[in-house]
């Protein structure tokens, strides 16, 4: 077995890790609910399950950089897939210093949805282009996800505060919205499902295309196409033809996977609802009706503030430094450049709210939400539909 | 404005809310408060205090957190619009073409957004003016806040009234158990082992620690204002210099703004990874990676004494690979390699040929970036170059038109004399293309030999004096954020009344959970009797608790 195998093997062990754990937290809840006995026993245990999945991860970080030759952060599948160990990471840290189950509970299931996610990139190694070919790529990536990971930190604690204070029986903006950011989640899911799917089936339609400067290409479609490219014909077709030609702006590719995702996690979202007969928030708060909503408060606020310095470090400053010396100026208003800067504004914003006009408790915690939707924003919005410098992947 | 004078008799100035001294509220607002509003420690604060002048108004308007908010909310949104269509710089169009480009590309909306100044939205007088705004509010904040919460926390007595301790969050009141220098002596042990300063006036105590974090705010603002400064220097004539020259492989050429400095390029090297093409690589089309992008120069400088221009005697001052992520520096400038052109035509050789019989009567080397205007064959033939074109793109009026000065498609108008044509004989050559003789039929004509190509640098010249500046304003940023973020301030009063009741309180400016870690174990180690947190909410009652409180405290600077 090479070395990228037995790293292959050890993520999935990691992700199998985070499943059992995650199950254990919700165990270790439901316990201290019925009982209220036996919550250390299963609280360490899952602590523990999630500790060996981080080790395990670890070991899948560190087998692919030694094979690769360079931190495995340079593509969408290899960062997203260290963001999801890095979203475990702080959660661990988070951990010991509040010794609170409950956040195990939503913080893993996120780092699952990611690490998920970034599964459905391609995973072969690639090699470096000359302008990644720099320490700064292991220096600038690393710190950066490791304070964007702090602060989802900050809006997993958000989510279960609202979890647990939004009034679910008569209808309001805050259920409304809280059930929104539910349904994203299953949309995630849906994405997973419908591109795990096609990819076992070896699923591809080509096309030739004219692109926005009037040049031909050739497209290959892993989901059975809905929109077709501008001026499309086909090379070979399976399953389906698209049913819409779009305009040479729009991608879509891309927008065929965005609509199937909705399609397939709406369904799920809808199987969910009249299964369970109740909204999934509802699912989840009695799970967190025991928890401390001061202590909540004060975890997400606490690792706003781990987690701000070192984005300002990692995704700013060192950004710059490296953009000086690989591209001769240090900053350059690349799009992602500016959502590094609107995801830090915004947090500075965050905690002069909280600073100086009291924003705790639930306008705290949906900022965080807001934040965390702003880092994702960046993650992959930015890189696959604002093209720039940062389009690795 | 008049001193508040005190009851335990110290004059405070205008405006203040808790007695510099004693700490007994000054104001109606407090004495109500169950908690006083322990921000900037309850000093007067200048923005709090004055709204008369159209100065003061200025001041308050800045000094707002809130409407430093509402900038910073303002530029983040501003800035996410400036991302949804490319920025005019990353746009491969000439200025001119510029407007069409937007609209032929995005349609109606490119349109709009070129019209709106959207495309060059970072640049625009508004969004400057709307960051300057922002460094003006971070300015007077601090200075509003800043001075007086460092007078005040320079100036902290032990001795506290006992309305000031009442009204703090964390309180606790009962008699003490022990003596009173054993408890106080007690409390002052645990207290220094747990790293806090402790200073004692009578039966009174103050335990505090990390106070040095409530100046991380101010820090972290003072190193925004230098980066910002840094950045503005910009503008100045002389600090930062962005250049760009072509250099063609075995050119010299002068470095633009680098007064004296010679560029050779002695070889362009373009190298690609040899991997198997997979994945991703294969459904974009992409066939090699590139790995490597250099130029090997060698850099030259002239002498002192030397004229502008004078190319003759230069001296070498170092020879270098320049490559991405290593640029070459020199005399405060850096040198990028951001570009390169592969295989431009450098040299066409022709020769000299009778139509009929093939007979060659010389060969002719053009130099494409530099060709002479007559060449002489020695056997009473020679060629002139009538007219030259780099870039051959028709005909206007009759005459050939070029297109660039790249010699991308070289044309040239040949008049070929020979003594059996002393008259000459003229003749249009284009690449790949067979002659025109627009003067009649011709006897010779030149046939192409071959060519020589080349490759050519793009580097980009870059003097920045500013860096230095913007670096340091980073770096005291980060140091302040870390203070302000990573410790607290937590501050223990202790008093022992004369009747033997011990009266404790406590402030910490964050995270209030570590400081209750504190004082369990103080409480447990001096027999303390128990605390309570005045803003301790019941479980499950978020509601109430955030409507019967309007000032919060817990978090403050």
């Amino acid at each position: 077995m090479s070395l990228i195998d037995i790293s292959g093997n050890l993520l999935y062990v990691a992700f199998v890790a985070y499943l059992m754990a995650t199950l254990l937290f919700g165990g270790s809840i439901k316990q201290a609910n019925a009982t209220g006995k036996n919550i250390d026993k299963w609280g360490k245990l899952a602590i523990g399950v999630t500790i060996i999945g981080f080790l395990s991860q670890l070991g899948y970080f560190i087998t692919r950089w030694i094979y690769t030759g360079h931190a495995p952060v340079s593509n969408m599948f290899e960062f997203t897939t260290a963001f999801g160990m890095f979203i475990v990471g702080a959660f661990i840290l988070i951990y010991f210093i509040y010794r609170l189950t409950a956040l195990g509970l939503v913080a893993l299931p996120i780092a699952l949805l990611i690490i998920a996610y970034a599964a459905m990139f391609p995973n072969e190694v690639s090699p470096l282009v000359p302008s990644l070919q720099s320490h700064w790529l292991t220096i600038h990536v690393i710190t950066a996800a490791l304070g964007q990971s702090i602060l989802a930190i900050s809006a997993v604690a958000g989510l279960i505060y609202l979890l647990k204070v939004v009034d679910l029986t008569k209808p309001s903006k805050q259920r409304f919205w809280l059930e929104a950011v539910m349904y994203s989640l299953v949309v995630v899911i849906g994405f997973v499902a419908v591109t795990s799917t096609f990819n076992a089936m070896d699923y591809e339609s080509s096309y030739t295309y004219i692109d926005k400067e009037g040049a031909p290409h050739k497209i290959i479609y892993n989901l059975p196409p809905i929109f077709g490219m501008h001026e499309y014909e086909a090379i070979e077709e399976h399953g389906m033809s698209p049913i819409v030609e779009m305009p040479a702006l729009i991608n879509a590719k891309k927008l065929t996977t965005v609509v199937w995702s909705f399609i397939v996690g709406s369904i799920l979202y809808v199987l969910i609802r009249l299964i369970a007969r109740r909204r999934i928030s509802a699912i989840f708060q009695p799970l967190v009706k025991r928890v401390n909503l001061q202590l909540l408060d004060e975890i997400g606020y606490r690792s706003v503030l781990i987690g701000f310095p070192l984005f300002s470090l990692g995704a700013l400053i060192f950004a710059m430094i490296w953009a000086q010396i690989a591209w001769s100026r240090f900053w350059g208003w690349d799009p992602k450049e500016v959502w590094a800067l609107i995801t830090w504004l915004f947090y500075a914003a965050f905690l002069h709210l909280r600073l100086s006009k009291g924003w705790e408790g639930r306008k705290s915690a949906w900022l965080a939400l807001i934040g965390f939707g702003i880092i994702l924003f960046n993650l992959i919005a930015v890189n696959l539909i604002l093209a720039g410098l940062h389009s690795y992947a | 404005m008049e001193k508040i004078i005190c009851a335990c008799g110290h004059s405070n100035p205008y405006g203040t809310k808790l007695c510099e001294k004693c700490g007994r509220p000054l104001t109606e607002e407090e004495k109500q408060n169950k908690v006083v509003d322990m921000r900037y420690d309850g000093m007067a604060i200048r923005s709090k205090t004055y709204n008369k002048s159209i100065i003061d108004k200025i001041w308050n308007f800045f000094s707002s957190v809130k409407v430093g908010i509402a900038l910073i909310i303002i530029t983040l949104i501003a800035a996410s619009i400036g991302t949804l269509l490319p920025q005019e710089f990353y746009v491969k169009a000439s200025d001119m073409e510029k407007g069409a480009y937007y609209e032929d590309v995005y349609g109606v909306f490119g349109k709009i957004y070129y019209a709106l100044g959207l495309s060059d939205l970072y640049s625009s007088w508004w969004f400057q003016i709307l960051v300057g705004m922002l460094a003006v509010s971070i300015i007077v904040a601090s200075l509003d806040r800043g001075i007086p919460l460092h007078k005040s926390l320079k100036n902290q007595r032990v001795k506290r009234h006992e309305s000031f301790m009442k009204r703090q969050r964390i309180v606790a009141e009962g008699q003490v158990t022990a003596g009173t220098e054993e408890t106080l002596d007690k409390v002052a042990q645990k207290m220094t082992e747990m790293k806090y300063a402790v200073r004692r006036d009578g039966s009174a105590l103050l335990a505090e620690k990390g106070r040095f974090s409530r100046y991380g705010p101010y820090i972290n603002h003072v190193g925004l204002i230098i980066f910002l400064g840094g950045v503005m220097l910009r503008l100045l004539p002389g600090f930062y210099v962005d250049e760009s020259i072509w250099v063609r492989e075995g050119e010299t050429r002068a470095i633009p703004s680098m007064d004296g400095y010679f560029i050779e390029n002695r070889d362009f090297i373009l190298e690609t990874h040899d991997n198997e093409p997979q994945g991703e690589q294969v459904k974009q089309g992409v066939n090699v990676v590139a790995k490597n992008f250099q130029t090997d120069v060698t850099l030259y400088k002239q002498p002192e004494d030397a004229l502008p221009g004078d190319t003759e005697n230069l001296e070498k001052v170092k020879d270098y690979s320049i490559r991405v992520n290593h640029p070459l520096k020199e005399d405060g400038f850096a040198l990028y390699q951001m570009d390169y052109r592969l295989n431009e035509l450098k040299q066409m050789n022709f020769e000299l040929v009778h139509k009929t019989t093939e007979e060659s009567l010389g060969k002719v080397e053009i130099d494409l970036t530099n060709p002479k205007k007559e060449y002489d064959l020695g056997n009473g033939s020679s060629v002139q170059i009538l007219v030259y074109t780099p870039d051959f793109d028709g005909f206007e009026n009759g005459e050939p038109r070029t297109k660039t000065s790249v010699p991308n498609n070289p044309a040239f108008l040949f008049k070929m004399t020979t003594p059996e044509t002393p008259e000459g004989e003229v003749s249009f050559v284009e690449i790949m293309q067979p002659p025109l003789e627009p003067l009649g039929e011709n006897q010779y004509r030149m046939k192409f030999a071959e060519a020589e190509m080349r490759d050519m640098s793009g580097i980009t010249v870059r003097k920045d004096k500013t860096i230095p500046i913007i670096f340091i304003g980073g770096a005291i940023f980060m140091l302040g954020v870390v203070i302000g973020s990573y410790w607290n301030h937590r501050r223990l009063w202790l008093q022992v009344e004369p009747d033997g009741r011990v009266l404790m309180a406590a402030h910490v400016n964050k995270n209030m959970f570590s400081m209750k870690k504190d004082l369990d174990a103080v409480t447990a180690f001096a027999a303390l009797p128990s605390y309570k947190d005045q803003l301790e909410k019941d479980e499950d009652s978020e509601e109430s608790a955030n409507g019967s409180i309007k000032e919060k405290e817990g978090d403050n600077t």
